[in-house]
């Protein structure tokens, strides 16, 4: 992008228009919405239907234990479907699931937005030996093998701990990394800035520039990474469930049906494909718009990974 | 001449000197960093109210059954020394229990599974090839994916082919593996009957079958993180593309070719270097995922076994061990990182 380009795509208009003016916020931002509208009403949708998550059909299945039916027993009663073996509803699965994916997604990259500014805000201000040992703690846990060290961690802790308390925690934990050096990087060069060089002069404390002074321009950075790093967390809930350490059953949620679908990919694919769809969608549509965000508030950062 | 020949050693000397100084720093340091993260995961895991030797001490569990299991196991000492234990047995092996009875775990001992009957290190073992197969595979064919298409979509800016190119991309970054996994199992597998839709063979057993099952692993694992490859290549050549070194190449005549294959990718080639190091801990959850979607035996099905039977010093092994072998791995990718480009001064940072 020229330089012309980026002031054209920047200088115009309140910011608003500018965001609605982007063809992947609004389609990414209209999926988003349309997900966090359903995980709010997924009772009400769940009591639409008629159905809810936990109640066992067997009377939809076939003598195989596979749903008996046109895409996995889609019906007038079952929108999306049932699921083998007990027949319960899709649909409810995916509107219910949809509370635990943004849930634990949104949370967890809550605290590692919090965790990673922190770090990142402090490492960059105070440079020197806190940089260097910042910096390299960073880079352990950014390289470290963080979904084994979640399994292993699920199994250990205790069953009276609250699992979606627990996997926010974890997953949030390992998450902070990547925020973190983008943070730093910014406060590096925000540090020489005259504004904050005249308030270390007129005598502010540290506390009073990093969150009075700095923290407020960071805030434009802050939002595009948080979205950004949204999908990640979602997914690696996602995968976790999948891999039977989540979400203990009966709560729904996408990964577990994903992962049981494994058994029955032959006989029932729409066992996999609608909570697949669903997963795919919501993580492809917070990526683009993240995307877009980055593009309309902050052209300046190159594409880093979450 | 002699005088220059003494200046070009010295130089030499003192620049090799400075490269063996920060391998030793950084070699220092990964020490360092091993320690903390063992003392960090034996604690968490041990600290935890889950009591291994209740686990193993079988029915009827009596007091007197319990205590000599956890004697045995070395469950009865403090927590320091258990730890100090461990890593004995990391370096020097150990011995659970004495007289007839005693186990040895001979070095480097990650525990011992009371379940299997087996030193952790040689369950890791036996899973290894499997792990390796898979990871070393699919990692050769995205980065060979991600970098070529990165190239393509930068030199043909803007094109039809960047375009579709980089909307894929995005769709690969949103589709997790074992997503596209199951979808490729089921139409390459089931419908088309092409390739085996579960299970490892062996190399030595028989290398074309091991090659035919591998196939839709690596395919799936390395399309999804092509994806990244593609979009951070693509940005850095059009970085490098912009710089005035590339401009004076091509105005002294050089081909394109040659300009873009000799001067512009390797410069491209060194951050693609960097992400994957730090990717490989990724790597090794996406196979730990990959091996489940493909019913695959190895480090990953150790690990979820693991989980199902709380069996802790397979779990404590397992972990620790991908945490050292990512940890070494970029102490590798670091120290061939400073020969790679004599830019690079080893001082920073």
């Amino acid at each position: 992008m020229t330089t012309a380009a980026v002031e054209a795509r920047i200088g115009q208009g309140p910011l608003l228009r500018r965001l609605l003016r982007d063809s992947s916020v609004t389609v990414g931002g209209a999926v988003i919405l349309l997900f966090v509208l359903t995980a709010i009403f997924a009772p009400v949708l769940a009591a639409l239907e008629g159905q809810d998550p936990y109640t066992y059909h067997l009377d939809t299945l076939g003598p195989d234990t596979a749903p008996a039916g046109f895409g996995g027993g889609i019906s007038a009663d079952h929108w999306l479907g049932v699921e083998p073996l007990t027949g319960r509803d899709m649909f409810a699965i995916v509107v219910f699931g949809a509370r635990t994916s943004l849930l634990v997604g949104v949370a967890a990259t809550i605290v590692s937005v919090l965790l990673g500014v922190l770090i990142g805000i402090v490492a960059g201000y105070f440079g020197g030996w806190t940089d260097r040992i910042i910096s390299r703690v960073t880079d352990v846990v950014f390289g470290f093998p963080g979904l084994i060290f979640m399994i292993t961690l699920g199994a250990v802790v205790p069953d009276s701990f609250p699992k979606p308390i627990l996997l926010i925690i974890v997953i949030g934990f390992f998450g902070w990394p990547s925020i973190a050096r983008v943070i730093r990087g910014q406060t590096l060069t925000l540090r020489e800035r005259n504004y904050v060089v005249a308030a270390r002069a007129s005598g502010a404390g540290s506390g009073h520039i990093l969150f009075s002074q700095l923290l407020p321009n960071l805030v434009a950075t802050i939002i595009v990474f948080a979205t950004i790093s949204i999908p990640g967390k979602i997914g690696a809930e996602a995968a976790l469930s999948f891999l039977g350490v989540g979400v203990p059953p009966p709560t729904p949620a996408w990964g577990r049906s994903i992962g049981e679908a494994i058994n029955w990919i032959s006989v029932d694919p729409m066992f996999l494909v609608v909570p697949g769809g669903a997963l795919f969608l919501i993580t492809l549509a917070f990526n683009l718009f993240g995307d877009g965000l980055r593009d309309v508030l902050d052209p300046r950062t190159v594409g880093s990974r979450a | 001449m002699t005088a220059v020949g003494a200046g070009v050693t010295s130089d030499r000397s003192r620049r090799v000197l400075a490269y063996l100084r920060f391998l030793a720093g950084r070699f220092g340091g990964m020490l360092l960093v091993l320690l903390i993260i063992a003392l960090i995961s034996y604690l968490i895991f041990y600290v935890l109210p889950s009591d291994p030797a209740r686990l193993s001490c079988g029915r009827p569990c009596t007091p007197d059954r319990l205590a000599e299991a956890r004697a045995f196991m070395g469950y009865d000492q403090s927590w320091w020394r258990q730890f100090l234990a461990y890593l004995v047995g990391i370096v020097a092996g150990r011995t659970f229990g004495s007289g007839p009875a005693a186990i040895t775990c001979s070095a480097p001992c990650f525990g011992y599974s009371f379940r299997l009957n087996e030193p952790v290190t040689e369950l890791i073992l036996q899973r290894i090839p499997v792990t390796f197969s898979i990871a070393i595979g699919a990692a050769v064919l995205w980065l060979i994916l991600g970098v070529s298409t990165g190239v393509v979509s930068a030199l043909r800016r803007g094109s039809l082919i960047d375009r579709t190119l980089m909307t894929i991309s995005i769709a690969g970054v949103s589709a997790p593996a074992y997503l596209a996994g199951l979808l490729g199992i089921f139409i390459f597998g089931f419908r088309l009957n092409m390739v085996p839709v579960s299970g490892y063979v062996p190399f030595t057993q028989s290398p074309v079958d091991w090659l035919w099952h591998l196939v839709l692993p690596w395919i799936v694992l390395a399309l999804l993180n092509a994806a990244v490859y593609t979009r951070l290549t693509r940005g850095q050549m059009l970085d490098v593309l912009s710089e005035d070194y590339i401009r004076t190449a091509r105005a002294k005549g050089l081909s394109e070719r040659r300009t873009i294959g000799r001067h512009a990718l390797r410069n491209v080639l060194i951050p693609v270097a960097t992400v994957f190091g730090l990717d490989l801990g990724s790597l090794l959850g996406g196979v730990v995922i990959t091996e489940k979607v493909f019913s695959m035996q190895g480090l990953g099905s150790l690990l979820l076994d693991a989980v199902g039977n709380l069996d802790l010093q397979v779990l404590v092994g397992v972990t620790l061990f991908s945490a050292f072998l990512i940890i070494i791995a970029n102490f590798v990718v670091d120290i061939s990182y400073g020969l790679l480009d004599p830019r690079i001064k080893a001082v920073t940072r």
